[in-house]
């Protein structure tokens, strides 16, 4: 009966690749968006993740999220780190700036500086040079992407000059960091470099990055913040913080949830009609098989075949797809960390499932009800 | 046991709206395994439902249907179609063969139904439609067949499970003079060779040569009932 029902499948080739295509558009469209909508909403918190030595980020009690920066006093650095249970506490510096392209024309970028000692809160993974070398005043470390931006077509090489805010520093070192949300180059200094370059007079700290000496950073947090008025989050607090702002006061879920959205009903409903009309196609053969003694339960397991084929083949070549274009386009930074998780796999599984179990039942009623007298009916 | 199929006292009525029609009126037959009964008469006059009903995949109003001894009247409908799987033989005027399938594997449905083997099913198959001249065609499509081929298959199909009650509504009614008497002359060989019982519903008069027995109905009663071959020796 499995052999006949998709004998019968395929032989109507038209609306077998009909149904294919319904789930594959389906499954690419949720799959690819879902992916990318998860890609954006992580690379906003990849500035507070990169920094995997701090267990607690300090900042002014009315920032909200990661890009929105409000310089805390020198002071505050004192305070915090008179707290107990503060191991050690940094400063971070993380603005946006300009530089000069060699066309002349000047480009935004982001600049993190960190604390010259430490190096808290630098890009964790080098590419060329020596990422301490920004130790040493006027040098400066560039993201790959960055360095390609910048300087396009022209192989990697250190020493270049580059033009930060009117003051010139060196390239010592590329480094390999995680796409931010903004997809400007990332420049990375010491925090005494950072002061110096930074126009504006006094204030620079933007965030105070915290180590505890073995409390629970949850407990610190609250205990910093009580203690110095300033706002202390963990940093899964914060990045979540960050995710949390985009996906609740931009656009952007709504437009990636419309295209999904989109997607599926468009693929449901391909497929759903499709689907539909091809058992509808075949209501008499099936009348047919019904009088000479096909019960509904083999009827049923018949048309379950065929959508599940339907749905395997689909879905298959849907995530495949998927799979192809984060492989295809892993290279461009505006795609950079972005591929398909298990999760998304499921959850587009999960969906055309429901899609197929809906087209059939819909198909399947007729299936049901078609009265087997008919078939001696012209 | 010569009987194939009986009923007694049958009535159907269909409901339409508030309005009852009543189209079969108390009808009392029986047909004899061997034989090839041939029923007639004008257009809507019940044909279609009293072999509908006497092959039961519909259920009379009122009176007993009995087949091949067994009585259907107290059938369930899954009852009724295990039943049909076993001892009733289908042939429609549209063949209803599976597009996508080959002319075996359309004649082996009823046997892959019953779950028999997909292999031993249409090996049986190939052996009916060898015997009904079709030996060249069984791995072809229904599409690739002529209609009086296609309906050859249709007739494999109603053998292969070796039922001993054939019905077929209009069985030539789609094809020429020429190939339907073919058809017919299969037919008329598994009643009266294979010691089964054939009944046709047709409206075709050159077919009625090849009846054994003709029953005509009219507005839902039997209006005649003879034996063409004993008329034509008495006269
Ligand atoms: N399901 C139904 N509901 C209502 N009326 C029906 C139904 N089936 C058949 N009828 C009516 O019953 C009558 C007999 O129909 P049937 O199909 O048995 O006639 P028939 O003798 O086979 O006619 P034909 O030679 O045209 O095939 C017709 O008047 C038809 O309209
Ligand atoms: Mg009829």
């Amino acid at each position: 009966m499995i052999k006949i029902a998709i004998k019968m499948l395929l032989g109507d080739r038209a609306k077998y690749l009909g149904l294919v295509f319904g789930v594959t558009f389906a499954t690419l469209l949720m799959a690819q968006q879902v992916s990318i909508f998860i890609g954006l909403m992580s690379r906003t918190a990849s500035v507070v993740n990169d920094v995997t030595e701090a267990d607690v980020w300090v900042m002014d009690s009315r920032v909200r999220y990661i890009e929105e920066v409000e310089p805390l006093r020198d002071v505050e650095l004192t305070n915090v780190r008179s707290v107990p249970g503060v191991k050690w506490a940094v400063p971070f510096f993380k603005g946006l700036s300009t530089i000069r392209m060699p066309d002349g024309l000047t480009q935004q970028v982001q600049l993190i500086g960190v604390d010259d000692v430490s190096l808290v809160g630098i890009c964790p993974k080098s590419y060329m040079g020596d990422p301490e070398s920004i130790r040493h005043p006027q040098t400066a470390m560039i993201d790959k992407n960055g360095y390609k931006f910048t300087w396009p077509e022209q192989p990697f090489k250190l020493d270049r000059e580059i033009e930060v805010n009117d003051n010139r520093l060196t390239l010592s070192a590329i480094c390999d960091s995680t796409p931010t949300f903004l997809t400007f180059p990332t420049i990375y200094v010491s925090y005494a470099t950072a002061v110096q370059i930074t126009p504006q007079g006094c204030n620079k700290m933007s965030f105070i990055l915290v180590k505890s000496a073995g409390t629970d950073p949850k407990v610190l947090a609250d205990r910093i913040g009580k203690q110095t008025g300033l706002q202390a989050l963990t940093q899964d607090e914060f990045a979540w913080r960050s995710i949390n702002y985009y996906l609740t006061r931009t656009g952007i879920p709504i437009n990636f949830g419309i295209t999904v959205f989109l997607g599926m009903l468009i693929g449901a409903a391909i497929t759903a009609q499709t689907f539909y009309i091809f058992v509808i196609e075949n209501l008499k053969q099936f009348a047919a098989m019904k009088a000479f003694g096909v019960t509904n339960g083999q009827l049923l397991r018949l048309v379950l075949t065929q959508a599940a084929l339907v749905a395997f083949v689909g879905y298959s070549l849907g995530i495949g797809l998927t799979a192809l274009f984060f492989k295809a386009t892993s290279n461009s930074p505006a795609m950079r960390g972005f591929f398909l998780h298990w999760q998304v796999m499921a959850g587009s599984a999960g969906i055309i499932t429901i899609i197929i179990l809906i087209s059939t039942i819909f198909s399947l009623r007729k299936v049901f009800t078609v009265d087997p007298a008919v078939v001696f009916r012209g | 046991m010569t009987i194939a199929v009986g009923v007694s006292n049958l009535n159907k009525q269909f409901k339409a709206g508030d309005s009852v029609i009543q189209v079969l009126m108390d009808i009392t037959l029986q047909v004899k395994l061997g034989e090839l009964t041939m029923l007639v008469g004008p257009s809507g006059c019940g044909k279609t439902t009293l072999i509908s009903i006497m092959s039961g995949i519909l259920s009379p109003t009122s009176g007993e249907v009995v087949v091949m001894g067994h009585s259907l009247n107290r059938m369930k409908d899954r009852e009724k179609v295990l039943f049909r799987r076993h001892n009733i033989g289908f042939i429609f005027q549209q063949y209803n063969l599976l597009p996508a399938l080959t002319a075996a594997e359309n004649a082996a449905m009823p046997l892959i139904a019953a779950g028999i083997g997909n292999d031993v099913a249409i090996n049986r198959a190939k052996d009916v439609l060898q015997k009904i001249g079709m030996s060249s065609q069984v791995d072809k499509l229904p599409n690739q067949l002529s209609g009086g081929q296609q309906q050859r298959v249709a007739i494999a199909r109603s053998l292969v499970h070796n039922p001993k009650f054939i019905v077929c509504d209009e069985p030539t009614a789609a094809l020429d003079a020429k190939t339907g008497g073919e058809v017919m002359q299969i037919l008329r060989e598994v009643a009266n060779d294979t010691g089964r019982s054939v009944l046709i519903v047709t409206h075709d008069s050159r077919i009625h040569q090849f009846a054994d027995r003709i029953i005509e109905m009219n507005d839902g009663r039997i209006a005649s009932d003879h034996y063409p071959a004993l008329v034509e020796v008495k006269e």
